[in-house]
């Protein structure tokens, strides 16, 4: 179980569309209570290096300011975020290829249709994935 | 020598090269990770030669990417 602001919600949706034909990619942190329900406070939105409407890298510099801010708010990394903008909110198989932390949090937005965008949370773990539960408050 | 590792401090021998120092805290999925040593990035193919130094500051980023 994953909760994420409104606000970071509306600031993943509105940065992921301005990248358009691009995909777009972040990370999120924030909390973690005794139950493993985690609580994300902070959104990070970084640059896509790749530049491609097929895939994405996050961009190494970015990350590393974005993990020495999350240490001096003392938030911890939960997972990453990033746009389908033609395809399913649903991880590729180049997602899963990619995803080398089974704790994490993979959130996807797809942008196939601009007006309803759909963001879900996921955990990988090898070529398997399941739907993490998410909600936006 | 005392070293910041990933934000902690911690004490190592002197002369550890930064592919050592990846085997000592067990990080996982070594082929993924980007090392900086002072903020500087260094390159995978000189992890082994690389000697970190009292007071150096070390950090391990994950490779984070994906395709639709």
């Amino acid at each position: 179980m994953i909760t994420l602001k409104r606000k970071d919600y509306d600031r993943i949706v509105e940065y992921a569309k301005a990248q358009l034909p691009a995909e777009a990619c972040g990370l999120i942190a924030g909390t973690v209570d005794g139950n493993g329900n985690k609580s994300v406070e902070k959104v990070y939105l970084l640059t896509n290096i790749d530049n491609s409407n097929e895939h994405f890298s996050m961009d190494p510099k970015e990350q590393l300011q974005a993990v020495k801010d999350m240490r001096a708010n003392g938030i911890v990394p939960l997972g990453n975020w990033h746009s389908h903008p033609e395809t399913p909110s649903r991880p590729s198989e180049e997602d899963k290829r990619l995803a080398y932390d089974s704790t994490a949090s993979y959130m996807i937005l797809s942008l196939m249709d601009k007006e309803n965008p759909v963001l879900n949370s996921f955990h990988i773990e090898g070529t398997q994935s399941s739907t993490e539960g998410l909600t936006i408050v | 020598m005392k070293i910041t590792v990933a934000g902690k401090l911690k004490e190592y021998s002197d002369g550890l090269t930064v592919k050592q120092l990846i085997e000592a805290e067990e990080v996982e999925n070594p082929l993924y990770v980007t090392v900086t040593l002072n903020d500087e990035f260094v390159n995978s193919e000189d992890f082994d030669k690389t000697v970190i130094n009292d007071g150096n500051v070390i950090e391990f980023l994950y490779f984070m990417g994906g395709g639709r």
